[in-house]
């Protein structure tokens, strides 16, 4: 492929799926959509669809991985053959394994593990099409499962990422704009406050747009966190009549 | 579930079911194709009542076998992820799996539903092949049924990408024509529950079946693939009783199928 110049922004400013520099994109979010899993729910974020699922509190194989004063959380994320254009090969990479081992550190800080010692909390993450932000969508899917599989928690995990385009910081970075853009810091945060448990980055940038990225990022986490609360809200007032 | 299962049997003797479906009754089923827009060449999602399953087709471009110079191929593949059922592990395909994949190419490949002639580029030299990547996101029971049904529909409603010889890349963005269907096969499973039969079980009713045999049958009212399966024997008789309400279950399915796709 020749590489030519993109134009990044048109001329009011608009990137090239027509979003905003802070806008995210068309979010849909709806727990409970599996009925074997203890809980789910799946995430879209414009062509970017997760579904999560949660098995547990339950028996830990194998016993090694057991810690007596804890719950442990086994973590798969997968994507589908068909989830990218050319076909993914079946079966575990590096990048997964690294991809499950910081979502499960992104959402670990968020539950009460200590409530369920020596026990396991198997939560899956199956990516079903791919445009960009997937371990974020999948993180944010996996909360709101970990909610409806009635698991006590501090609170819940959002995560988007921010990078920067031709010199600009931009919210929701899309697979076109990741692969050719400057950088891409996605960024989970607790209840869209402060407490952020995860911060991956690669790229080239002064201290001041990692800075502006992690800001822009946190927003994107607090108007998430508060999509998480709607589609609970969802699920649970009708069927509960709004405990939860 | 042991109580289940002794439920399960002592109502088949009556001819009734927990869910209190007709024997005979397949639970709804919904069929939406389309379901991967942008990184499939065809896909669709298929519901039995709780179970879910997707199916994702891409297109890649081979050499073709030698003693098949001017042939395309499918592969099926299916992955059984652990959050479709508590029994699943994570790991390459197992005896389950592997079993639904070859099945469900079975009922395909032996019909010659897909016409492999018409997928070849250049003879002896390059052909296209459709990976049918079978995704189940949610076990209730009747995997089979689904699987078939949801790989037909991303069959008969997908497309094949434009390949450039100069580049020698597969360019998905581009359509090169709709993927050369001939025939419709339908796979529709029946079991035997305590001597009696029933269609389309849920994950309670498999756990307590007998034996199964599912059948894959054409438009014609051909037999195209069958499979038996489960601990216990099938009677001649049986299996004929089976093949004989084939046709007709067979058929109904495929009414959702012309409904879907607007035939």
């Amino acid at each position: 492929m020749s590489e030519q110049e993109i134009q990044w922004f048109d001329e009011d400013g608009k990137r090239i799926d027509g979003r905003d520099k802070d806008e995210m994109r068309e979010t849909k979010m709806e727990a409970d959509v599996l009925s074997e899993a203890d809980g789910s729910a799946m995430v879209e974020v414009g062509n970017t669809r997760v579904i999560a699922s949660v098995f547990g509190p339950q028996d830990l194989h194998p016993k090694h991985l057991i810690e007596s004063d804890r719950a442990v959380i086994k973590m798969r994320y997968n994507m589908a053959p068909f989830s990218v254009d050319d076909r993914m090969s079946p079966g575990p990479n590096r990048r997964a394994t690294e991809i499950g081992l910081v979502a499960k550190r992104a959402l670990e800080p968020a539950l009460e593990m200590e409530k369920f010692p020596k026990t396991g909390i198997d939560i899956s993450m199956e990516i079903i099409e791919s445009d960009g932000g997937t371990r974020a969508a999948g993180i944010t899917a996996a909360s709101l499962a970990l909610a409806d599989a009635g698991m006590p928690m501090k609170g819940l995990v959002s995560a988007t990422a921010a990078g920067v385009v031709d010199d600009t910081v931009v919210l929701d970075v899309i697979g076109k704009e990741d692969k050719k853009g400057n950088a891409d810091i996605p960024i989970a945060t607790i209840n869209g406050g402060d407490e952020v448990t995860l911060l991956q980055m690669d790229g080239d940038l002064t201290k001041e747009q990692v800075d502006d990225c992690i800001s822009l990022a946190r927003e994107g986490c607090a108007e998430l966190d508060q999509m998480q609360r709607e589609a609970l809200h969802e699920v649970y007032q009708t069927e509960n009549g709004g405990d939860q | 579930m042991q109580i289940n299962t002794r439920t399960i049997k002592e109502l088949a003797e009556e001819g009734e079911r927990l869910d209190e479906r007709d024997m005979d009754e397949y639970r709804d089923i919904e069929l939406e194709t389309d379901y991967i827009e942008t990184t499939a060449q065809g896909s669709a999602k298929v519901s039995i009542g709780d179970t879910q399953v997707i199916v994702g087709l891409s297109a890649d471009v081979e050499e073709p076998y030698p003693d098949q110079p001017n042939k395309g191929s499918i592969a099926v593949n299916a992955e059984l992820a652990p959050m479709a059922d508590r029994d699943f592990e994570a790991g390459p395909p197992g005896e389950e799996g592997t079993e639904l994949a070859r099945v469900v190419d079975r009922g395909i490949r032996e019909s010659e539903a897909v016409d492999f002639e018409k997928l070849c580029i250049e003879p002896k030299e390059k052909v296209m092949v459709i990976f049918i990547d079978i995704h189940i996101l949610n076990n209730d029971g009747n995997l089979l049924d689904a699987c078939a049904l949801a790989a037909l529909a991303a069959l008969k409603t997908g497309y094949l990408p434009a390949y450039s010889t100069e580049e020698r890349e597969v360019n998905h963005e581009e359509k090169w024509k709709d993927i050369p269907m001939t025939k419709e096969p339908v796979m529709v499973t029946g079991r035997k529950i305590n001597g009696q039969l029933l269609w389309d079980a849920t994950r309670q009713e498999e756990e307590a079946q007998a034996a199964r045999l599912s059948v894959t049958a054409t438009e014609e009212d051909k037999i195209v693939a069958m499979q038996k399966g489960g601990r216990e024997s099938l009677t001649h008789d049986e299996m004929t009783e089976i093949m004989d309400q084939a046709e007709s279950q067979a058929s109904k399915i495929r009414e959702i199928l012309h409904e879907e796709t607007g035939e």
